[in-house]
């Protein structure tokens, strides 16, 4: 093999580099923010906005059509998909994600907060995604900007 | 027809992941076997194909230089077109992987009519280094954003890819731009394909497919993520999973989630059969890799048996009383 140390040291590299991944997440537990399940489940049968499936994955579409009808034509009032309404604001949010959704009584309840088992950053951080709540709304001291 | 052959090979490809993605039962399927066999296929068949390009003799010099040879001392050489040093090689082949220098140069020919007659003429094209070029670089951002699936924590550097290339922040969730070049380039780059009669000419369904394929793949991650949500949090469990080596399978994923990762998964498989092998071919091309030392250096070829010769010094030798019996001149008495 004409060159063979060099190729052969070259492959070496590549097959370590592309096995980052396995070696990164080695021994570490896949800890997806279990808790939330268990703390949307305390809620009592009451429901988000919409379906928990739905806000699951299109939340911030919901949240950019909020800010959309309140912030720029004036509409404050959301009525769902079941024909119920809500308060187009951040505390329509906090009722229930920051007091009862998370039952920790230590501190301040936000769900802004750094602490994994805080209801958005759990999910943000795991998902890398940061939220630009706080670039308008008064986030709470310590929330990820 | 080539075309077409390819485009149905993909919308067949994607009609089976949809199938899988949409039946429950199919999932571990797709989600988890289909994966790593694409996975393991990748690497194996890069490594053996590396390694078979590897076995192929060079002996001689054969870069194509672009620049002075080194020559007498008050002639000035080009050190990276013609390089004599390793350092001279590194740089040169730097450009070549990070900026396609040798794309750079691609020129078109034109045929025009003039008063006298048809003229041929030569001009640059910057086009297709342009769109490579954008291409390249989008699909290989858009790789390092996706790491953000298969590490945790998320590494600074992910993050930073993954907030520079969403700067604009037009939308939720934010559009990233290289999710726009990346879908430019790829449709000219399959554009020119077609309108050009010359490259139509000279297009092959391999070099379609790769194309449908990784415009399907940019397009059902881009309906994933701009239309049709699916549940971010149970693709990273998937992911992570996969990258652990304990795979679980979190439910309530979009079946589009399957389309998409069944489409990469076949162009990981489909990767060492084919073109895209440039990727690791382009350091093995002789014509770049190579130090420009032909006459500096005597090169001999390898193979070359020795050669049994017979000079007339021995064969006047062996024969010399016999010459000057039968009167032949010597020249050694």
């Amino acid at each position: 093999m004409y060159k063979g140390g060099k190729i052969i040291a070259s492959l070496i590299l590549f097959v370590a580099f592309l096995s980052i991944p396995f070696f990164y997440n080695m021994g570490k537990v896949n800890a997806g923010p279990e808790n939330l399940q268990a703390s949307i489940s305390q809620l009592d049968g009451q429901q988000c906005v919409e379906s928990a499936d739905y806000m699951r994955s299109n939340h911030m579409q919901l949240l950019n059509k909020w800010r959309q009808s309140d912030v720029r034509d004036g509409k404050t009032v959301y009525v769902n998909s079941q024909g119920k309404s809500f308060d187009i604001s951040l505390q329509s949010c906090l009722e229930c994600h920051a007091t009862q959704a998370t039952k920790n009584t230590v501190g301040v309840n936000n769900p802004a907060l750094k602490t994994s088992d805080q209801f958005c950053v759990s999910c943000h951080n795991y998902a890398s995604v940061k939220p630009t709540c706080w670039s308008c709304h008064a986030g709470p001291e310590g929330a990820p900007k | 027809m080539k075309a077409l052959l390819s485009f149905l090979a993909v919308i067949i490809l994607i009609l089976v992941a949809t199938f899988g993605g949409s039946v429950e039962n199919l999932h571990f399927l797709f989600g988890i076997i289909i994966p790593y066999l694409a996975f393991v296929m990748f690497v194996g068949g890069f490594v053996y194909r590396i390694i078979k390009w590897g076995r192929s003799p060079v002996p001689f010099r054969i870069p194509t230089t672009i620049g002075q040879q080194k020559s007498l001392p008050w002639i000035k050489q080009n050190k990276i077109e013609n390089p004599t040093s390793t350092l001279g090689v590194i740089v040169r082949m730097a450009m070549e992987v990070f900026f396609f220098r040798s794309l750079f140069r691609n020129t078109k020919t034109e045929l025009t009519q003039g008063a006298k007659g048809p003229i041929i003429s030569h001009g640059s094209a910057k086009w297709l280094w342009l769109g490579s070029l954008f291409f390249h670089w989008s699909f290989l951002i858009i790789i390092i954003r996706h790491l953000r699936f298969f590490l945790e924590p998320v590494p600074v550097f992910v993050q930073l890819f993954d907030s520079i290339d969403g700067i604009l922040q037009i939308g939720l969730p934010p559009i990233y731009l290289t999710d726009l070049f990346f879908l430019v380039a790829v449709t000219f780059l399959l554009v020119r394909r077609f309108v050009v009669p010359q490259l139509r000419y000279i297009s092959l369904p391999a070099d379609f497919f790769p194309l449908f394929l990784i415009m399907s793949i940019a397009i059902s991650g881009m309906l994933m993520r701009y239309f049709y949500r699916i549940d971010i949090v149970a693709v990273k469990q998937l992911a992570l999973g996969l990258a652990q080596l304990h795979p679980v399978l979190p439910e309530g994923i979009g079946a589009i989630f399957y389309v998409h990762l069944f489409l990469i998964s076949s162009l990981f498989a489909y990767f060492p059969l084919s073109k895209l092998m440039h990727m690791g071919g382009i350091f093995m091309s002789p014509t770049r890799n190579m130090i420009s030392n032909s006459r500096m250096v005597r090169h001999i070829n390898p193979w070359d048996h020795e050669v049994e010769v017979h000079t007339y010094a021995q064969y006047e030798d062996e024969f010399r009383e016999k010459m000057k019996k039968a009167g032949i001149p010597v020249e050694k008495e």
